[in-house]
């Protein structure tokens, strides 16, 4: 929980929620776990995540994990400013010393936020990567946005980068399309990495992809992380990745969280129905 | 031989001109009057007026007849003139439920209030080539117009009156629901801003109302094949005359003429999000100038797709549909080609000569290989 | 019918009405108050095509006046057909003086050249536009560039240029190529030549620039940094001509036309016609100076 160190967060999140539709003043009342649904009975509109707090620590792994609709995806997605939020407020500490609620910020402020503390990896790598540009092209669209203008030293990051994660060098110049899966998510993890962000978000990043090429994959985003240390946010369905990745995990349900703790203890001993499931179903 | 100057260019053009002129004249036949071109090619005349932006049937005929009937070059003529036209008001709306009705169908319900009136169409003839039209003289269109006339019984003609609309039939029901927002009441004179994305209904439909029929239709005829999600129905289509009024400075309300046009509403069902939510039916709307029934019915069916949420297909895409059928500026643009363009092309020459040089020190060997083609 | 004395009147002086001029007036203040930065206008239809000259025409006719000395080239030549009719049209609406000589001239409007001798602070010099939108290649939608402009969003050129360099070893661009205004915009400079763009910096005359078919205008202010977009190790150059010269002057440090003959030969020749006729007069000719000219020999 969040009570050691209080001052140290790197990330600090309140009340995040987010709702379709036209919500009333009963709208939050009725839905979440409770009710087992996201759906606001009287006016439709749709709970996608509610209530969301929570503190990141720097260099700590934080699992969220819950199933379709639980407002995972959406978490991550508000912080790094796809969508707008309905209500609440983060805060991030590289940024104007943690005093500024990033989700206020002007269209211009949210971009360098995101070019130079942010990271983001996408279950589909079209969202993450321009698929009009080689491989080496979407690592030097960061790059340059950070302010570096030589092609000499954007190619030699890119190629660093694109080793570290284990693409090899010689296809910099080919375009994603013409990748596999695995390798597609490996240029935009080396993209979201390259400007060394403090946070890195990954949404679902293996979902999809065969057992053994997320096993690489998870091996790489673990040696990543103890190598440069970036607190990251792990969104997935499946504990076994909430497992070998995250420090501390919350468990969502219809929108809000159910259960919060160490990964360890949510394993060992789960209190919520829900997450009790969750656990009981895992291979 | 060295290089000389071509300082001829002045009188290139002013031959080339003189040559047009030539060209327009040389068979030495009568002078077209502009009122039989106003006349006997009326629907040229209507097209003209409502590219052009501009309803003035006569000058829409001389500009026919200037630009030897070229129907793009008539209407840039007319668009240049309005322009040097002092905008003096802004006419009130017009109700097209006060027009005098020439023509008035719907293909949503069988009967009408006020019934079908095919009114002049050429819908339900037949495209055969009528060569007697090669002999017509005088006489004959009197004799034609004594005996129209002589089938024409005074006593038995009904009361002038207008017609509710068909829609409104839809409104009673509750079927028709309102579209738009606080922006889309706004007007945006076109001719006096530049059009910025999203576009406001008003301007929209300006820009569709002076939009050339070809480039309407190409993109309505796409919609309804697919590439959008339009097919509607003509709920109703009318051609007639309607009064056109003014606010004077001292704010009274005055009648300054009256002007043709054709009018659309084509209905399309409207998707909604909400799942409980009933369906309803949502209008495309279009109006021109004169007698052009696939240029209103065009407008309608893209005023409807530029309002669906997906924007994916080209008639759903704001932004491809007003600046491509704009026809003086895709006129203008696609001819400009025509310039000299021999810098510009300098320019990249020197880098394909560049990169193509490049290529060869990396393999020498090609380089090696072409001058082996060569003859000894 | 049309009892229309129009056509035998006189125009209204520069055939723009007055309101319209001082739209147009009011728009380019903008403009040179933002450099580089794209100023949406009404750009009423002309009597000229759309995409020959309309925007050009424009800010032509709203700032000059009756003292001006006129001067109109296309791709650098005052002989060119187009120029021709522009010029009459311009005569015709304002009875100006018009010139072919540079100097003389106070007003130049241009089709995608500038000129080889050096401007000076009288002068106005004005551009003819295809496309405004510098970022048109990578985004096709208006919306967005206006967005992307508003907020200095211009990773997807800079991107672009890279592709290019790693596709072909240099970057492919070769008229019109995209600068950066007063260190804040990227700027369409109209498709001149890369010989051209250096003399955009810190000239001494006030570039205008009229897009009539994309409606909007933009300038560089005099003593403005002009910077054509480049890495630091991938430089800009302008074009490169070593080894020809101009076959009637010998010259070899202006920009050159290629002209094949009848029997198949290739010649130079100077492409700037007042300034070939100059150097061919042996008259007084003071070309521009920059850093890419002054690696050149003589």
């Amino acid at each position: 929980m969040s009570g050691n160190n209080n001052d140290n967060w790197l990330l600090r999140v309140r009340n995040l929620t987010k709702i379709y539709g036209e919500p009333d003043e009963n709208t939050l009342n009725l839905t979440g776990p409770e009710y087992n649904s996201n759906i606001c009975p009287a006016t439709e509109s749709i709970v996608a995540c509610a209530d969301i707090s929570f503190d990141l620590y720097p260099g700590e792994v934080l699992g969220i994990v819950g199933e379709s609709g639980s407002g995972k995806s959406t978490v991550v997605r508000l912080l790094h400013f796809d969508m707008e939020a309905t209500a609440g407020a983060a805060w991030l500490r590289p940024y104007a010393d943690g005093g500024i609620n990033i989700l206020q910020e002007s269209g211009q402020k949210k971009r360098f936020i995101r070019n130079y503390l942010m990271g983001m990896v996408y279950q589909n790598p079209r969202d993450g990567l321009n698929f009009r540009f080689s491989s080496g092209g979407n690592i030097a669209e960061k790059l340059i946005m950070a302010g570096n203008f030589h092609v000499g030293s954007i190619r030699d990051r890119a190629s660093m980068l694109l080793e570290k994660t284990e693409v090899p060098v010689r296809r910099m110049d080919d375009r994603p399309s013409s990748f596999s899966g695995g390798m597609q998510q490996r240029v935009q993890i080396a993209k979201a990495i390259a400007n060394n962000p403090p946070l890195l978000f990954l949404d679902e990043v293996t979902t999809g992809l065969d057992v053994s090429v997320q096993a690489k994959v998870l091996d790489l985003i673990r040696e990543l992380q103890q190598d440069l240390g970036i607190a990251m946010i792990v969104v997935s369905h499946d504990l076994s990745v909430i497992r070998m990745l995250s420090d501390r995990t919350i468990v969502l349900k219809n929108g809000r969280i159910v259960e919060s703790g160490l990964t360890d203890q949510i394993l060992q001993d789960p209190q919520h129905a829900y997450s009790q499931l969750l656990v009981s179903s895992l291979l | 031989m060295g290089y000389v100057a071509v300082k001829g260019g002045s009188d290139a053009i002013h031959n080339s001109r003189e040559l047009v002129e030539f060209y327009r004249l040389k068979d030495a036949t009568t002078p077209l009057d502009i009122w039989q071109v106003r006349s006997q090619l009326r629907l040229a005349v209507d097209k003209v007026m409502g590219e052009g932006g501009l309803y003035g049937p006569e000058y829409a005929a001389l500009a026919l007849k200037q630009s030897e009937g070229d129907v793009f070059e008539a209407a840039f003529i007319l668009r240049a003139f309005r322009a040097t036209l002092q905008r003096k008001y802004y006419s009130l709306p017009i109700n097209t439920r006060e027009m005098f009705i020439k023509r008035k169908i719907s293909s949503s319900f069988r009967e009408i209030p006020g019934g079908q009136v095919l009114g002049p169409t050429r819908d339900y003839s037949q495209r055969m080539l009528d060569t007697h039209m090669a002999d017509e003289e005088s006489a004959h269109v009197r004799q034609f117009l004594e005996s129209f006339a002589a089938k024409i019984d005074p006593a038995r003609l009904a009361e002038i009156t207008t017609y509710g609309k068909v829609i409104d039939l839809l409104k009673e029901e509750g079927l028709l629901k309102a579209v738009g927002n606080d922006e889309d009441t706004t007007l945006k004179d076109i001719t006096r801003e530049a059009i910025k994305f999203p576009a406001p209904r008003s301007a929209r439909l300006q820009m569709l109302a002076r939009a050339e029929t070809g480039g309407l239709m190409a993109l309505g005829y796409s919609s309804m094949r697919g590439f959008g999600s339009v097919h509607p129905t003509v709920g109703e289509l009318r051609y007639g005359t309607v009064p056109v009024r003014v606010k004077d400075i001292k704010g009274r309300i005055r009648y300054i003429g009256k002007i043709e046009v054709t009018e659309a509403e084509m209905i399309a069902e409207m998707k909604s999000s909400s799942k409980k939510a009933i369906p309803y039916y949502s209008i495309g709307y279009g109006l021109c100038f004169g007698q052009n029934d696939t240029k209103a019915i065009c407008m309608g069916i893209l005023d409807r797709a530029m309002r669906s949420p997906d924007s994916s297909s080209p008639p759903n895409d704001q932004e491809f549909v007003l600046y491509h059928t704009e026809g003086i500026e895709s006129l203008g643009f696609t001819n400009h080609l025509k310039l000299p363009h021999y810098v510009t092309f300098q320019s990249g020459l020197s880098n394909v000569r560049a990169a193509v040089q490049r290529n060869g020190e990396k393999n020498p060997k090609k380089t090696e290989d072409t001058h082996s083609l060569q003859p000894a | 019918m049309i009892a229309n004395k129009k056509y035998t009147n006189t125009f209204n002086f520069a055939f723009i009405d007055e309101a319209t001029k001082k739209e147009i007036r009011r728009k380019l203040l903008k403009a040179v108050a933002i450099p580089g930065y794209q100023v949406p206008y009404s750009s009423p239809e002309m009597p000229v095509s759309r995409g020959w000259g309309t925007g050009g025409l424009h800010v032509t006719l709203a700032v000059i006046g009756r003292e001006d000395i006129f001067k109109i080239i296309d791709q650098g030549s005052d002989a060119s057909v187009n120029a021709c009719n522009l010029r009459e049209f311009v005569q015709r609406m304002t009875g100006c003086r018009t010139t072919f000589d540079t100097t003389e001239a106070t007003l130049i409007q241009s089709r995608h050249r500038i000129t080889e001798e050096e401007l000076n602070e009288r002068q106005l010099f004005i551009f003819q536009v295809p496309q405004p939108e510098p970022l048109r290649g990578v985004e096709r939608y208006e919306n967005r560039t206006r967005q992307m402009h508003g907020e200095a969003d211009y990773a997807r050129m800079w991107v672009s240029l890279y592709e290019s360099f790693v596709r072909y070893g240099d970057i492919m661009l070769g008229a019109g190529y995209p600068v950066k205004v007063n260190d804040r915009y990227i700027m369409a400079p109209s498709p001149i030549p890369r010989w051209d763009v250096p003399n955009l910096h810190q000239s001494k005359a006030l570039f205008l620039f009229g897009a009539g078919r994309e409606k909007r205008l933009y300038a560089v202010p005099p003593h403005t940094r002009v910077e054509p977009l480049e890495f630091e190790d991938v430089k800009f150059n302008i074009e490169n001509f070593s080894g020809s010269s101009c076959s009637r002057t010998g010259y070899k440090k202006a920009f050159l036309d290629e002209l094949y003959l009848d029997d198949g030969s290739k010649h130079h020749v100077i492409n700037d016609s007042n300034f070939l006729d100059k150097l061919s007069e042996k008259a007084e000719a003071k070309q521009h100076s920059n850093k890419y000219l002054n690696q050149l020999g003589a």
